[in-house]
């Protein structure tokens, strides 16, 4: 076996810019910091991990029985763990440091949802076993449904999207669906503040909406004359985020839900910054129509290098009633599923279906067990630490940092810096990649789109002073070089598994699978 | 509260650092009507960890979990045994608790195994490509019926009637809103619609969709009618519900699919009542730049070294907003993991031997099933799944089989309320880890409820 597949010349190293003295290793691995060839480099046909009993029967499967190699590489058990587990070294993670990525509410993943979410009672449940065995898991959704439409102080709710832009296509289909029966087939455009997260316009387009961008005021906020302007007989209502992306609340929400539904149209409020406000805010008392909610953000549930989410929608009582199928509901000391063959009579407005089966129970029994463990009171301390550590990082950066709303008054549960008066040449990128040394994930970079050089700060409620102290302090310090023009701010990140990657390469001449070779060394191309 | 770090003097020192009098102070820019004036009434206080442990014990046994019975449950959700390493690996804290690998040089491990991940996947289905994952099989096969509208610029889909009825119910939601055409039609047992859609494809035709094996277990070579798709200018959609069939019979892309589409929650997810489960998405190449979901593409970084990145994000919402290809933000990127794990560990030879082990013992089931009086198979080619057909409605069967502990198939009558044709119909699921005394477990339950 080859243990330096990358490509990379140990020889290099000597002439590398990475200020490691030019110590070259024979393998390429630095210490704890170890290359990983991919599995199909190193793992056979053949090999196996897993055991089975003596099965000699054979297929009845004529024709189809399958003849052709897969290719599907195997390891044995060891070479599996191991496999993934130096993968596995070579991401960032909340566990290993703070993650202020703003928009995202990267908070702790308390282990208890893991503990729960794992019982053979969840874990091992079928989605389609008859409804009197499956009461428990029904209970779990049905009491985490309440919670939700109490925190959020709406009457209903629409629990199977699967991951906010999934939650996001639900209430704007709800909107079009109400639409359509009130016979208001011309209301085909959807405002949308230019501040709003990409998903927004997508799903509105999605869903047969034309989009129509509303600006930004100076402060931050959503110009309300210019939404308020708009507003007609053919428009199906606004997305709003709230609190919104440049950390600020929108102050005027109630009003501008009270003139959109005096002109006719509903209001979708964005519930990605949820955390900010929860337990101290009901979205319900603005006036909004719905809103989903990231169980994988404000609910702790993990991100998991990128999903599994999951995105719950609360409804107004004008929309309740076009809330997609299945629903959980109870009847006596009983829990039903409302399906399409008994929605006639109690749901017969439901849109439809957006998914298979009931939603993400995987993120239903985490998330419960987040809000239970928190309770009212501590949901309420929840959404104050998380401001007061975004406060806090506001108010010890601005002095280097350009802080562009800073002077209209405390931030919420993020902090906006631009790149104003950074050296000629350096970017909020070359500030990314200088935290990353310093052991930090970077905060969010170039969003929200409506501020030039943005850098959104995101600590959440989980870091501590002593954490966010040296986050603070590192912060500071990469600022400090960008602004002073360091030629190693360029380059970096020196020590991280890899320098900066060539996404030009990637997306031009794209590799997306690894390639089939021939005995004869030839590649192997599928249709 | 445990979860809580900051004290009451650190709480201090930091509003004194800020200049506020108090955390609620924060809040000011919220109007004084919006705030609440003190905790949201009727809603319980925080409990230790113990007692939510405890509350969630005394639900889970409010459920009949698989494992603690005679299982025989299917229809896209389908029982395995996931090796214990699996879950182990997806719970050290650098997978579960990073974030999507938009800063790819501390994300290398995250974009590793998605690039394994989209291999894996595109040689299982026999297609040049595949994405990250989507969130599930039914919004997958969704996004597959909207990619091809977007490629044949045509509208017009036929579902097959051997789609399972929630994808097809989730394509006909979604149809209603886009104005694509569906046609679907209600099964019956009398055999597959193949041939049927292979002769109605036609000029204004974007896509077949096929369930393979289909939702009744059946299997059927669709060479056919990937051959009639072609010459009438539409995509042939594949649907794979139970990707370990794919050890044992020939790929879809094999067989001409155009894009296959499927739920790889056999696969090291585990059942977890529907959710979250992980949609597998793969097509030709010369489709890939309409391909909705994430992209994990090879690269190198600034000192030469391979490297992974997401790519073709101009695809994506982010980047095109409204002009996007989907809406889709996230993937299913711990259970694309844990699907890769478990695809590692068994190996093509694994695999290959595991699809065995189901089929035969899903043949010895149903031979020992259709023993019993008025019980006969419908299916006569299948995987790992067969359709009985009982002599009397399997509904209440299935609901008296539980009652004797042996929760022993789907019912069509669940998933077709109200078609009288079908209501004698029992989906069996017969997989590795059913033995054969739970093969007679259901067989003698099934003897006494039809007695």
């Amino acid at each position: 076996m080859n243990i330096n597949n990358s490509g990379w010349k140990p020889e290099l190293a000597a002439n590398d810019s990475n200020g490691d003295a030019g110590v070259a290793t024979f393998t390429g691995n630095r210490a704890l910091m170890l290359d990983e060839p991919l599995i199909f480099e190193i793992g056979s046909n053949a090999t196996t991990g897993v055991d089975f009993a003596a099965c000699d029967a054979r297929h009845d499967l004529g024709a189809l029985a399958r003849t052709a190699p897969i290719n599907l590489p195997g390891l044995s058990e060891p070479e599996t763990v191991r496999h993934y587990t130096r993968l596995s070294r070579q991401n960032y993670g909340i566990d290993l440091g703070v993650f202020p990525l703003g928009s995202c509410t990267m908070k702790h993943n308390p282990r208890l949802n893991e503990k729960i979410a794992r019982m053979k009672g969840f874990g091992d449940v079928h989605p389609l076993a008859p409804i009197p065995t499956i009461q428990g898991a029904l209970a779990v959704i049905h009491e985490l449904a309440e919670w939700l439409k109490a925190l959020t102080g709406m009457p209903a709710i629409a629990m199977s999207p699967k991951a906010g832009a999934h939650g996001e296509l639900c209430g704007i289909l709800c909107i079009r669906a109400a639409l359509e029966a009130r016979g208001e087939t011309a209301r085909t455009v959807m405002l949308v503040p230019e501040s709003a997260h990409g998903t927004n316009p997508a799903t509105a387009a999605f869903a047969g909406f034309s989009i129509e961008s509303i600006p930004a005021t100076a402060q931050g906020r959503v110009d309300v004359a210019a939404l308020e302007a708009r507003l007609g007989p053919d428009v199906a209502g606004v997305m709003i985020t709230n609190p919104n992306t440049c950390g600020l609340f929108e102050r005027d929400l109630k009003r501008i839900a009270d003139n959109v539904h005096a002109a006719g149209g509903y209001v979708y409020c964005d519930g990605a910054n949820f955390n900010a406000i929860v337990g101290r805010v009901r979205p319900g008392d603005l006036g909004i129509d719905a809103m989903h909610i990231n169980l994988h953000k404000t609910f702790s549930t993990p991100h998991g290098g990128g999903g599994p989410g999951a995105g719950p929608v609360v409804l107004s009582e004008a929309l309740a009633p076009f809330a997609p199928l299945p629903v959980v509901e109870t009847q006596g000391d009983d829990y039903v599923l409302i399906e399409e063959e008994n929605a006639a009579e109690s749901h017969p407005q439901a849109f439809g279906r957006m998914a298979a089966f009931q939603g993400q129970m995987g993120m239903f029994t985490r998330a419960l067990a987040y809000i239970l463990s928190h309770g009212a009171d501590g949901l309420c301390q929840v959404s104050g630490d998380a401001v007061l550590n975004a406060n806090y990082v506001l108010r010890s950066l601005e002095d280097t940092l350009d802080a562009p709303f800073a002077h209209s008054g405390p931030c919420m549960h993020e902090a906006l810096f631009t790149d104003v008066g950074f050296a000629e040449g350096f970017s909020t990128l070359d500030v990314a990649k200088g935290l990353i040394d310093e052991g930090f994930h970077p905060m969010t970079v170039y969003f929200p789109l409506v501020v030039h050089g943005a850098m959104l700060v995101e600590p959440t409620e989980t870091e501590s002073k002593a954490g966010l102290d040296q986050f603070i302090g590192a912060l500071r310090s990469v600022a400090e070089r960008a602004k002073a023009g360091y030629p190693t701010l360029k380059s970096a990140p020196h020590f991280a598994p890899r320098a900066r990657l060539d996404e030009t390469q990637a997306a031009r001449k794209p590799v997306l699978v690894h390639p089939l070779i021939s005995a004869a060394g030839k590649r192997i191309t599928s249709p | 509260m445990r979860y809580l770090p900051l004290t009451d003097t650190d709480r201090a020192e930091m509003l004194a650092t800020i200049g506020a009098p108090s955390i609620d102070a924060l809040f000011a820019e919220v109007p004084a009507e919006a705030r609440l004036d003190g905790l949201i009434a009727g809603l319980a206080h925080h409990q230790s960890e113990m007692a939510v442990e405890r509350h969630f014990s005394h639900l889970a046994r409010r459920n009949m979990a698989a494992a603690h019975h005679p299982f025989f449950l299917g229809c896209g959700a389908y029982k395995h045994h996931i090796p214990a390493s699996v879950d182990h690996l997806i719970q050290r804290g650098e997978f579960l608790t990073a974030y999507t690998p938009y800063q790819p040089e501390i994300a290398q491990g995250t974009l590793q195994v998605l690039f394994e991940f989209q291999t894996q996947v595109a040689r299982l289905f026999g297609c040049a490509v595949a994405n990250a994952s989507m969130y599930d099989g039914s919004t997958a096969c969704w996004e597959a019926i909207s990619m091809a509208a977007r490629i044949t610029r045509r509208k017009s889909v036929l579902l097959s009637a051997g789609l399972h009825p929630h994808y097809v119910s989730v394509a006909q939601t979604m149809a209603r809103f886009t104005g694509d055409v569906v046609e679907s039609a209600v099964p019956d047992l009398a055999g597959s619609d193949w041939a049927d859609l292979a002769a109605r494809v036609g000029p204004e035709t974007s896509a077949v969709v096929v369930q393979y094996p289909d939702i009744f277990g059946q299997v059927e070579d669709m060479e056919a009618l990937a051959s009639a798709c072609q010459a009438a200018g539409a995509l042939l959609i594949a649907v794979v519900t139970e990707p370990v069939a794919l050890g044992a019979i020939k790929s879809p892309g094999e067989m001409g699919a155009d894009i296959v589409v499927g739920e790889g929650q056999s696969l090291g997810v585990g059942l977890q009542f529907g959710g979250p489960y992980v949609g597998l998405f793969a097509c030709r190449e010369k489709f890939v730049r309409q391909m909705p979901g994430r992209l994990c593409g090879q690269t190198v970084d600034a000192s030469g070294k391979r490297g992974f990145v997401l790519t073709l994000s101009t695809r994506e919402q982010h980047i095109r907003r409204e002009k996007a290809t989907s809406n889709i933000c996230t993937n299913a990127g711990l259970c694309a993991l844990a699907f890769s794990i478990h695809m590692t560990l068994l190996g093509e030879a694994g695999l290959r031997q595991l699809a065995l082990v189901n089929h035969t013992k899903a043949r010895r089931a149903a031979a020992r099933l259709t023993q019993i009086n008025g019980v006969a198979l419908a299916t006569p080619s299948f995987f790992n799944e067969f359709t009985l057909s009982l002599p009397v409605e399997a509904r209440p069967v299935v609901r008296a089989l539980a009652e004797r502990q042996v929760l022993g198939g789907v019912s069509l009558g669940r998933l077709y309320p109200g078609i009288n044709a079908l209501e004698n119909g029992l989906v069996v699921a017969v997989t590795e880890v059913v033995s054969d005394d739970d093969v007679e477990a259901l067989a003698t339950a099934l003897e006494g409820v039809l007695a």
